[in-house]
């Protein structure tokens, strides 16, 4: 009964979706005041709908309810409870209902703060954000439906994917999706501003918020993405550049450029054009990020159970999403003027650079994850890209960029003035080089020409980042929260470069062979293998080794890596044991046995790695101080214009 | 005017790029498996039912069959057996078993509780065969045509529409260009 309930629910958020639609974009273009009375109801009901049948997905996992083909291949008795919940979203059906239900959060949010938002306007957003809503409600519903029955039920669930069995898997979508989704904001916002030819200043102040925040949590998002891998598929890495991931890095990369474009556009009312253009493509990005991992177009490691007919019907609305976008730009963005000018060393210059080279950094990801693609389009055979060419090539478009950084903090609006601030430029960066250098050589006594280089760009972005707070504090002046956030975001990255030069330069791997009671040393550490025993656990069972690991004869840790087999789907996970000692991560993973007590075992020693995903989560919390600063709030709604487009002064 | 055209410019082209990633891709929803249109793993085990015999993949040669991994610790195998009796009863082609990892008591004590499907069972019970064959759960089943090549795998409980859709129309139309 629930099932076919939560099943009901769904096609009625489809109806009510598409009335949000309707409504939304047919009321402000006809002028009919009722109609757009109906849009924020509309949206109120589809919450509740959706919401239900999110519920009774739930209730199905909770009470094993093998009747449901998706909880029957994603469940089992033996699953603890909070992964029955987390199951959810363990496979394609339950991530599209998650991605409906946290489109339906950003809608109704949309609705409680569109008070501030003329009503038309607010009515187009919404329309906007009723017609993405829609097409994903559609499309589970037509492809992907996870009410679907089983004849005769399952006596027991296949249960949930082993590698997925983890407290940060669990966490990483929700927050990942919420993310992607909060893009759709931003799209809406565009598409709403392009609809009416009303392309101000006002626009772009309306959006910022809602973009930082979903920059925010995407940030937050790939960086447990990250921190998953590291630790759950026991290779060792944080970064595979896998279609995957890059499908979430490029929405972020386009995102970054939108976050630093819109300022530009909120506080001198430039780049109007181009802030719409980037509005779309990191929606577009992300919406590409599901057709790539859900079509099967790409082989990834953490690939969905792929349908071609799933992939045409994303890519059929792919084109009625972005394609209509696009050519409402085509048609819209020339009637935009901005008559104001900068000067070269100004703040909009430097704005301008990095928005180009986060696009061509977001351009190359893009050429790379689809090249497989378009080789084997034209017929050129099948290629791989890999590491060997995104890191030289996304390092090409990344060091000019962090270099800029440091100069333009100091650069002011319309006129730069950076002669005034020529000392402070000529001394962080002296200060910078002489501490990267000093720490690089003093540290390690070692490293690739690249390390000092990173050490320097990441010291210099946090000496230049700290002038200006600094200054204002000193001066008695107050630090405005998207000032101070933008400050606390800087320092993130400027951390996150440091930390990825020291682990790219001074990682230690080894894989070894060990019988009890031998030992190996890496890095300055001891290793001794104790031998293995066996382990039991809820839903699975397997062996664990134990070493103990020594530095210079000082006890660090006893270090119990796993492997362990699964009973229901029979798939053998590698649980690595982590330490960090000294700021060194050192991680252990048991490979295979190789007879007469011996196993292999690798052992890595990588500086810093904790420190990259800890930037990652400075970075979005600068952002969640940024998008709650009381400006965006207080920020009235200005006396609705003619909704012609109006060239518009801006000054 | 047309440098605000540019954007759906690149965009068409993007989606004809991906359109046609599409069609190449028809096999890709399915977890691939390198071993399609390679030659099937050889392999000379004990049969379970009768321990002093030999399973051997030579002697498979020259008419089609079903390959079927499964052991008595996979409750979604025992979801299946329903309908590889009901391919038994087809009579179309014949069903080889792998025990995979398996007790042999048990295994045998479920074919005689259940009923036997399979015209001969191979006992992997160290799971080297299964790795020759890249099994990666319980059940899996793999079509091999008469030339000893794998043509089809399906991963998860055979249900009757894999059975129509996927089976029978490659076992048949390979028989009708054939006559």
């Amino acid at each position: 009964m629930l099932p076919e309930l939560g099943h009901f629910a769904l096609i009625l958020a489809l109806l009510l979706a598409a009335l949000q639609a309707f409504f939304g974009i047919a009321g402000p273009m006809l002028g009919r005041d009722r109609w757009i009375a109906a849009v924020t109801p509309a949206v109120a009901g589809q919450a509740v709908m959706v919401a239900t049948a999110v519920g009774c997905l739930i209730a199905s996992f909770v009470g094993d309810d093998f009747s449901v083909r998706y909880v029957a291949e994603n469940s089992n008795t033996a699953l603890p409870l909070f992964y029955r919940v987390a199951a959810l979203w363990g496979a394609h059906e339950g991530s599209l209902v998650l991605w409906i239900l946290l489109l339906a959060v950003w809608t109704v949010a949309v609705t409680l703060g569109a008070g501030r938002l003329p009503p038309r306007f607010a009515a187009r957003v919404l329309g906007v954000l009723g017609v993405v809503s829609f097409g994903f409600l559609l499309f589970t519903l037509a492809t992907s439906n996870p009410f679907m029955r089983l004849d005769p039920p399952a006596p027991d669930g296949r249960d949930l994917n082993p590698i997925l069995q983890d407290p940060g898997l669990a966490v990483h979508p929700p927050i990942l999706y919420t993310g992607y989704v909060g893009f759709a904001v931003a799209f809406a916002f565009a598409c709403a501003a392009m609809l009416e030819g009303r392309l101000d200043q006002q626009w772009a102040r309306w959006t910022r918020p809602w973009t930082t925040a979903a920059w925010a949590f995407l940030t937050c998002g790939i960086a447990l993405g990250s921190f998953w891998a590291y630790y759950e598929l026991g290779w060792g890495g944080f970064w595979f550049w896998d279609p995957v991931e890059n499908a979430s890095f490029m929405p972020w990369l386009a995102g970054t450029a939108l976050v630093h474009s819109l300022a530009v556009t909120d506080k001198r009312g430039l780049f109007k054009s181009w802030t719409l253009l980037l509005a779309i493509v990191a929606f577009s990005l992300s919406m590409l990020g599901t057709f790539l991992v859900r079509s099967g177009v790409l082989v990834s490691v953490h690939s969905f159970a792929a349908d071609p007919a799933r992939g045409i019907f994303i890519l059929a609305f792919l084109i009625v999403m972005v394609g209509g976008a696009l050519s409402l730009y085509a048609w819209r963005a020339p009637l935009l003027k901005s008559s104001a000018g900068f000067e070269l060393g100004a703040r909009e210059s430097f704005l301008l650079f990095n928005n180009v080279l986060l696009v061509i950094a977001a351009g190359t990801v893009f050429a790379g994850t689809l090249a497989p693609l378009i080789s084997d389009a034209l017929k050129l055979g099948t290629v791989s890209v890999g590491p060997p060419y995104f890191n030289p090539t996304f390092m090409v478009s990344m060091l000019p960029l962090l270099a800029l950084l440091s100069v333009g903090i100091h650069a002011g609006w319309k006129r730069g003035r950076l002669k005034d601030q020529q000392r402070t430029l000529l001394y962080t960066f002296i200060a910078a080089a002489v501490l990267g250098c000093g720490l690089t050589f003093g540290i390690y006594s070692h490293g690739r020409v690249l390390t000092p280089v990173g050490a320097t760009l990441g010291l210099w972005i946090i000496l230049s980042s700290l002038v200006d707070p600094i200054d204002r504090w000193r001066r008695g002046l107050s630090l405005p929260r998207a000032v101070l956030g933008m400050t606390v975001a800087h320092l993130g990255l400027a951390l996150a470069v440091i930390a990825l030069t020291t682990v790219q330069s001074f990682t230690v791997e080894r894989d070894v062979a060990l019988s009890p009671g031998t030992s190996v040393n890496v890095g300055g550490y001891e290793f001794r293998f104790l031998g293995v025993r066996s382990v039991e656990g809820p839903n699975y069972s397997g062996i664990g080794g134990t070493l103990v690991v020594t530095h210079h004869g000082a006890p660090v840790a006893v270090l119990r890596p796993e492997k362990r087999q699964y009973w229901v789907k029979g798939q053998v996970t590698s649980e690595t044991a982590i330490k960090m000692h000294h700021g060194n991560n050192l991680l252990l993973a048991l490979g295979e046995d190789l007879g007469a007590g011996r196993w292999s075992v690798r052992v890595q020693i990588r500086p810093l790695v904790s420190l990259i995903w800890l930037a990652a989560f400075i970075m979005a919390m600068g952002g969640a101080l940024a998008a709650s600063d009381r400006r965006y709030r207080t920020a009235t709604a200005i006396v609705s214009a003619p909704p012609a487009v109006a060239p518009e002064r801006a000054g | 005017m047309s440098r605000f055209l540019l954007p759906l410019g690149v965009f068409a082209l993007l989606a004809v790029v991906l359109a046609i990633g599409i069609q190449h891709s028809p096999e890709k929803g399915v977890i691939p498996s390198p071993l399609i249109g390679k030659p099937a793993p050889q392999f000379a085990l004990p049969s379970l039912t009768d321990p002093a015999s030999t399973v051997r993949s030579a002697d498979l040669r020259g008419h089609w069959y079903l390959f079927n991994v499964w052991g008595t610790w996979c409750g979604e195998c025992r979801a299946e057996h329903e309908m590889l009796l009901q391919v038994r009863r087809a009579g179309v082609l014949p069903l080889i078993g792998l025990d995979w990892k398996d007790d042999d008591a048990q295994a045998r004590g479920w074919l005689t509780q259940l009923g036997d499907p399979y015209q001969a069972v191979a006992v992997d019970r160290s799971g080297r065969v299964a790795i020759d064959w890249g099994v990666y759960g319980a059940p899996e089943t793999f079509l091999v045509n008469p030339q000893g090549v794998v043509v089809y795998k399906h991963i998860g409980a055979l249900t009757y529409e894999t059975w129509t859709r996927e089976i029978l129309p490659r076992v048949s139309s390979a028989a009708a260009t054939r006559s």
